[in-house]
């Protein structure tokens, strides 16, 4: 069951100075202009999820996308944990590793340490937990996809069409044998 | 739709509604021959198709327990995964991308073609190309292959013209937008192809041929064919005398069934099928029913196979459109001097950006991988679909000890790349960058091979009964009542797409068995 659940909105009409605030319990909020929403935890702590939140961003960094859609992946982690005790475990012991791995905790590394850390750990089954859920939740949101200009389902929009599968114009056009016209409706030759 | 007691024992019992059981049944129903059609998945529909990758896995793969194990690289990166196959109605007709290609003549003398290759277990199909052309011309019709019957070509989408960009320039001569069975217009009461990009998730617009909402229902129209669904069989059974005389299928409730028959035919896809002769071990037939040779699980192909994708300065947009767009079949021809045996077709593919980020580089991670994925909307695909060599080592065996839900033995995998194999796949991936740097690429990537579509080979077809387990109706060699009616019975690779020779196999098998039912042979 999750604790809280903050609106979004709710945080994006705030401004003010960066701030990471430690709320109500399982629930962590980002009340900067760029961290405007808030991950909603049922087992793991603030510091934890914290971390986690780090690492997914060092395996997979898009600098042009936002913390909020890698919390993504930390609240499926965070949901498996809350029904599965060896997940908890596996995900608390890991983050210990990370923070431990050269003394400093992992969310205050350069980019170039986190790095390190994570080539060491390659092989732990936590990396291999966290890298996996990255790959599956953080790049099958739809939000996420516009950024790869990737549009998602196109059947309720009728394919593509008549909505752009040859609009590549830098190519030259293939001929009409390799590439027959559209055969049918508005595109159809008579 | 016609129901069958569970004693008939005049039915022909059809296991697995895909390419070949799908096709199958229909064929035998038109006859007037009365067939019971057992499915392991569930019924999914034109309607219940998600334009979603992983949904759609979900709704439509294959995802029973199975183990893998020898050098290649799926063994590796998807260890439990080994094909990306179907368990739904229709079988992984309604996860097809269309290709459908006839197998060439020389390929059908792959032994003579080839010689003899050290390591790989050759043989010549026990038919000929002449023999098959009837059957692959009414399968054509049938399944409404473009450029065949009059149907025009599909049109190209922005994938296709740059690989037409780029193979043209390095002097391809055949680049084209393939032969598919993708409605380029309306016909057979299917709707044409709105170019959704979702070919591998179930055709929404039912413009692609699946067994599904074509065969089936054809069959089940004729009042001469039964479906059950979420039957998964367990076990064929036997007589004194060695004839099959039935199935034992757990219903979707977990209940064990036995549903009796005149004939059986196996067409689960060439890992269930020969899992299930395996696992129909009896005292008579210890080592599996029809596999007297030995040859059953053995000899399983997949195709050489490897994708490169290529980034471009300029938005390509891959997704949008027939994902098997075009195919470049310069290469397709046997040419030893290019350092390996048999040859491959070059086909365009695309994926979503989920499946993208799980086979792109699979296991990779760091800066060097994001950089790739950001590339997305201006990258290009091609996948190589090339004929592999047999090996009697790879096979599909029985694991020792891991069990399924139903308390059996799960299938382990086995498979090494051939010497031959790995010089094809070199060659395929160099020309593969060729044309794309030829169509001005910034970057281009390889990439290794996703779990098996095409999986043959492991109920070959043979000459004689000691090289393989069926003859060329596909009708086993020890008994004479159960056949074999899917890719299981490919004696060799070959270069193309499997599918359109899984139904023209099943249309002649079926005309087989109305003889042979008619004389009074089985």
């Amino acid at each position: 069951m999750t604790k809280m659940i903050l609106d979004r909105r709710r945080f994006l009409a705030r401004t003010g100075q960066a701030m990471l605030v430690f709320g109500a319990s399982g629930t962590v909020m980002f009340t900067d202009a760029e961290r405007s929403w808030a991950m909603a935890l049922d087992r793991l702590d603030a510091p934890t999820a914290e971390t986690l939140l780090r690492m997914c961003r060092a395996l997979y960094p898009h600098d042009a996308l936002g913390d909020m859609y890698y919390a993504v992946v930390v609240e499926a982690l965070d949901s498996e944990a809350a029904g599965d005790p060896a997940t908890a475990t596996l995900i608390s012991e890991g983050v210990g590793r990370l923070d431990a791995a050269l003394g400093v905790p992992f969310a205050a590394l350069s980019p170039g340490s986190q790095t390190e850390v994570l080539t060491l750990m390659q092989a732990d089954p936590f990396f291999q937990k966290v890298r996996g859920a990255v790959v599956f939740h953080f790049y099958n949101n739809p939000l996420v996809w516009r950024h790869f200009g990737y549009e998602g389902a196109s059947f309720e929009q009728g394919g593509y069409v008549w909505r752009g599968f040859q609009d590549a114009g830098w190519l030259i056009e293939p001929d009409a044998e390799a590439s027959p016209p559209v055969a049918y409706g508005e595109g159809a030759q008579p | 739709m016609t129901t069958y007691d569970l004693s008939d024992d005049s039915v022909v019992v059809v296991i697995g509604s895909g390419a070949g059981g799908g096709t199958l049944a229909n064929e035998l129903a038109q006859k007037g021959i009365d067939v019971v059609l057992l499915e392991a998945g569930k019924e999914q529909s034109i309607e219940s198709f998600v334009n979603d990758e992983w949904a759609s896995f979900a709704q439509l793969a294959w995802l029973d327990p199975r183990t893998t194990s020898g050098t290649w690289r799926v063994a590796r990166d998807f260890a439990g995964l080994p094909t990306w196959i179907c368990k739904t109605v229709g079988g992984t007709t309604t996860h097809w991308a269309g290709a459908s290609l006839r197998i060439r003549e020389h390929e059908f003398k792959a032994r003579t073609t080839y010689g003899e290759i050290a390591g790989a277990s050759l043989l010549d199909w026990p038919l000929s190309l002449a023999d098959l052309e009837p059957y692959y011309d009414k399968a054509e019709d049938k399944m409404g292959v473009t450029r065949t019957h009059g149907i025009p070509g599909l049109p190209g989408n922005n994938n296709f013209k740059v690989m037409w960009n780029g193979a043209t320039r390095l002097g391809y001569q055949k680049v084209h937008t393939g032969r598919m069975a993708i409605n380029s217009e309306p016909r057979h009461d299917r709707n044409a192809c709105h170019q959704l990009g979702f070919c591998f998730q179930g055709c929404k617009m039912g413009a692609k041929w699946s067994t599904l909402y074509t065969e089936i229902p054809a069959a089940i129209d004729t009042g001469h064919c039964e479906l059950r669904s979420q039957a998964f069989v367990l076990q064929i059974e036997h007589d004194a005398s060695g004839k099959v005389t039935g199935v034992i299928y757990a219903d979707a409730d977990g209940n064990q069934q036995r549903q009796a028959a005149r004939a059986v035919c196996v067409a689960g896809n060439s890992i269930e099928s020969p899992r299930l002769l395996l696992n129909s071990a009896s005292s008579m037939f210890p080592d599996g029913l029809a596999n007297s040779s030995g040859e059953v699980g053995r000899n399983y192909m997949r195709h050489t196979t490897g994708s490169v994708y290529a980034a471009f300065g300029q938005p390509v947009h891959m997704y949008r459109g027939t994902i098997m767009a075009g195919i470049i079949q310069d290469e397709a021809e046997n040419r030893p001097e290019r350092g390996f045996a048999g040859g491959y077709e070059l086909e365009t593919l695309s994926l979503g950006v989920p499946f993208m980020a799980a086979f792109l580089d699979p296991g990779a991670w760091g800066a060097s991988f994001t950089r790739k994925m950001d590339q997305y909307a201006n990258m290009a695909g091609l996948w190589i679909v090339g004929e592999d060599m047999p090996q009697s080592s790879n096979a599909v065996t029985l694991h020792a000890t891991m069990k399924d839900q139903h308390g059996l033995p799960v299938p382990n995998v086995h498979f090494d790349d051939h010497v031959n194999d790995i010089a094809m796949r070199e060659h395929a991936f160099r020309q593969g960058r060729a044309v794309y740097e030829a169509a001005g690429a910034t970057d281009i990537y390889e990439v290794p091979p996703y779990p098996s579509t095409h999986n043959l080979g492991t109920n070959r077809m043979s000459e004689k009964p000691a090289d393989g387990v069926v003859n060329a109706f596909g009708q086993s060699h020890d008994i004479d009542n159960l056949f074999v009616s899917d890719g299981s019975v490919f004696t060799t690779g070959a270069a193309e797409n499997p599918t359109l020779t899984i139904v023209a196999l099943a249309i002649r098998q079926a005309d087989y068995i109305a003889e042979q039912m008619g004389q009074g042979a089985i």
